[in-house]
């Protein structure tokens, strides 16, 4: 018995990417048809820093759920119902669940709040000499309605306390019975029996989106009212070694690892450093602590903007020696001439001084070509509708056709994506160690940025000169295009094999 | 607004069969708001002393839990400088079937059971893990300062 069991559940999991496109693949008749094993090795010029990935609709998920439940239910002999609490108990890993039931079935559906007997045919019924607990109505007649572990209340409670979970809390596996105490959980059909139908809807989309969260394979795309998810096979535990980029059907570009929009070749903890640390006033913190000093008495932070080393505080009156910070009357004759300059205490002042202003200067220099292309990344909905307006007086002034003046547009989508790369590659760059490779990195990202410029620059021609120019244009198009994937394989293959040496840890 | 019967019923029930110990009076304009009082447990360093909670039943009660708060000065680890108690039943573990008088024996039993690895006053918590002979000093002599009048 268990050995054939075995056999059954092994067969299913091998099949489970194959199961689930064939029944998707009807309606949406794309590559989906093929499995997802085979598609890596189908795609060998897939790029060092790409990833496999499928966009999923909202329909295709619950068709998904909705057979695995059914193939969980037939291995099992359980009710569909039971079997997608199980599941959800189980956060989707069908083997395990299969395993663990086989081992002990009632500790199972105990521990996923089942109990033992379940009846599939929830009704209402009505109960002579019931008062119900919650509004402590006890009219005759009144409906009830009690899940298996019989606490029976009266039905309008029942769906008040239903519609309060799921309209206000956003729960929807983990709804218990109203008992204090009782873990049963309650199941769709009792939701569908007592809720109407506007929250019945809720709750199945909540239950859609926490099999999406379960699942790490899955991720819901984070542009606003996107309704598709994006299964990819990059594990969290990968994430130093690979940027997943994938790209919803929606348009938007997004990282699967983090959600965060497209970062390569930048990994993830990288980017979560770099946006913290630009957000967070600790370089103000570094600016004050590299251009100021604290008047010793009163510690208000003071600027020295020109004048000789005699301090006088402007709000204590306190009179100090900027070089040594010691009070000025013990400065005696030697006045503008300190000489417990050399003293110790006042070299290793120097000291943190020099070194903070040059990681000041150092993180300056990254954060300001970063924000540079981010700006300019901003501004990628300008140039689009301009390079629309250009393409529209460039038919009419040149005569050429629609077709001839698309390499405009090819030209503004790259000069897009470029700045987007560039942008990260300085957050990259910020956390590399001083190495040989990095400096090949450095020349890489030389490269790209004077070609991303150059083709800026074609870009603000005048119209008239822009046709005679569409040779260039193409070529240089084609040149950045290659310079980016050239940068993004580099970063991508030095990150596989982890030959990158970071300040930070990435882990 | 009609007030539901179930508060009706609860309230009916408080009066007739008062849990020992605890006081729960709501007042003639606010039906949904009650003066409560608890006597602190035998035995805890709460004891003899009277300690005063408001509690309001919000709109949607009994789907989501009464609002409580401690009036009277506490050192208590799950009780905050503000009043507010940290208790799992009032949060996440709430449901419709528990009542005004299950919440305050609740209450009352946090009294006798301080919990300071869950705490509310981190503060407080701290010095009942280090030092707890001193802690319940304090508490004590908090009581017998506030909650002794």
């Amino acid at each position: 018995m268990s050995s054939d069991d075995e056999f059954m559940s092994d067969q299913m999991s091998d099949d489970a990417y194959g199961d689930d496109d064939d029944s998707l693949g009807e309606e949406f008749d794309e590559d989906d048809d093929q499995d997802f094993d085979d598609g890596k090795e189908d795609k060998p010029s897939r790029k060092a820093y790409e990833v496999d990935f499928k966009v999923f609709s909202d329909e295709q998920i619950r068709k998904s759920q909705q057979s695995q439940v059914e193939e969980v239910s037939s291995i099992l002999g359980l009710p569909g119902e039971q079997c997608a609490i199980l599941l959800r108990h189980f956060k989707w890993q069908k083997d395990r669940l299969i395993e663990k039931y086989m081992d002990g079935g009632e500790e199972v559906l105990e521990e996923a709040g089942l109990g033992q007997s379940y009846d599939t045919l929830p009704r209402l019924e009505k109960v002579r000499g019931f008062a119900c607990d919650i509004c402590c109505d006890d009219e005759r007649g009144l409906d009830t309605y009690a899940m298996k572990c019989n606490h029976r209340y009266c039905v309008n409670c029942f769906r008040q306390y239903l519609e309060s979970k799921i309209k206000d809390e956003g729960e929807a596996t983990r709804i218990q019975c109203p008992s204090e105490g009782c873990s049963r959980i309650v199941d769709s059909k009792t939701v569908d029996l007592l809720v109407p139908a506007e929250v019945d809807n809720r709750y199945k989309e909540l239950l859609n989106r926490t099999y999406v969260d379960d699942r790490p394979n899955l991720r819901w795309c984070p542009a606003p009212n996107c309704e598709y998810a994006v299964d990819c096979a990059v594990r969290p535990a990968q994430l130093h070694t690979i940027v997943p980029s994938v790209s919803c059907r929606c348009g938007h570009n997004f990282c699967f690892g983090c959600g965060f929009s497209e970062h390569q070749p930048c990994p993830c903890s990288l980017v979560k450093k770099w946006l913290k640390k630009c957000e967070d006033d600790s370089e103000t913190a570094n600016w004050i602590s590299a251009n100021t000093k604290e008047c010793p008495k009163c510690i208000s932070t003071i600027e020295k903007n020109g004048g000789c080393n005699h301090m006088t505080c402007r709000k204590c009156k306190h009179e100090f020696c900027w070089v040594c910070m010691g009070p000025w009357q013990e400065h005696g004759t030697s006045w503008y001439n300190c000489n417990r300059f050399e003293e110790k205490s006042g070299s290793e002042a120097r000291d943190q001084q020099a070194k903070s202003r040059a990681s000041l200067e150092r993180y300056l220099h990254y954060y300001n070509r970063y924000a540079n292309h981010d700006h300019s990344a901003k501004l990628d909905k300008d140039l689009y509708v301009k390079t629309e307006k250009k393409m529209t007086t460039l038919q009419s002034s040149s005569g050429m056709s629609w077709i001839e003046v698309q390499y405009l547009e090819a030209a503004s989508k790259v000069l897009q994506q470029c700045r987007q790369t560039l942008k990260w590659t300085y957050a990259f760059a910020f956390y590399l160690e001083r190495n040989n490779i990095t400096y090949i990195f450095e020349d890489n990202q030389k490269d790209l940025e004077m070609a991303v410029e150059q083709l800026s620059e074609l870009f603000e021609k005048p119209t008239d000169q822009l046709a005679n120019a569409k040779k260039e244009m193409m070529d240089k198009t084609a040149y950045v295009n290659n310079r980016r994937i050239i940068v993004l394989e580099y970063t991508a293959t030095g990150l596989a094999a982890e030959n990158w040496k970071f300040t930070v840890d990435l882990k | 607004m009609s007030l539901p019967k179930r508060i009706i019923k609860e309230t009916e029930r408080l009066v007739a069969e008062p849990v020992p110990g605890i006081n729960a009076v709501p007042h003639d304009d606010n039906l949904r708001y009650f003066d409560v009082t608890i006597h602190g447990p035998a035995q805890s360093p709460y004891e003899g002393g009277i300690f005063r909670l408001e509690l309001f039943l919000p709109e949607d009660y009994p789907m989501t839990p009464p609002k409580i708060r401690f009036l009277t000065k506490i050192y208590h680890p799950n009780i905050d400088k503000l009043g507010r108690i940290c208790l799992d039943v009032l949060k996440g573990n709430w449901s419709p079937a528990l009542q005004i008088r299950t919440i305050l024996l609740s209450i009352q039993a946090l009294l006798g059971a301080p919990n300071p690895d869950d705490p509310l006053a981190n503060d407080v918590a701290q010095r009942w893990k280090e030092d707890e002979p001193a802690a319940i000093q304090t508490a004590r002599d908090w009581t017998r300062t506030h909650a002794m009048v």
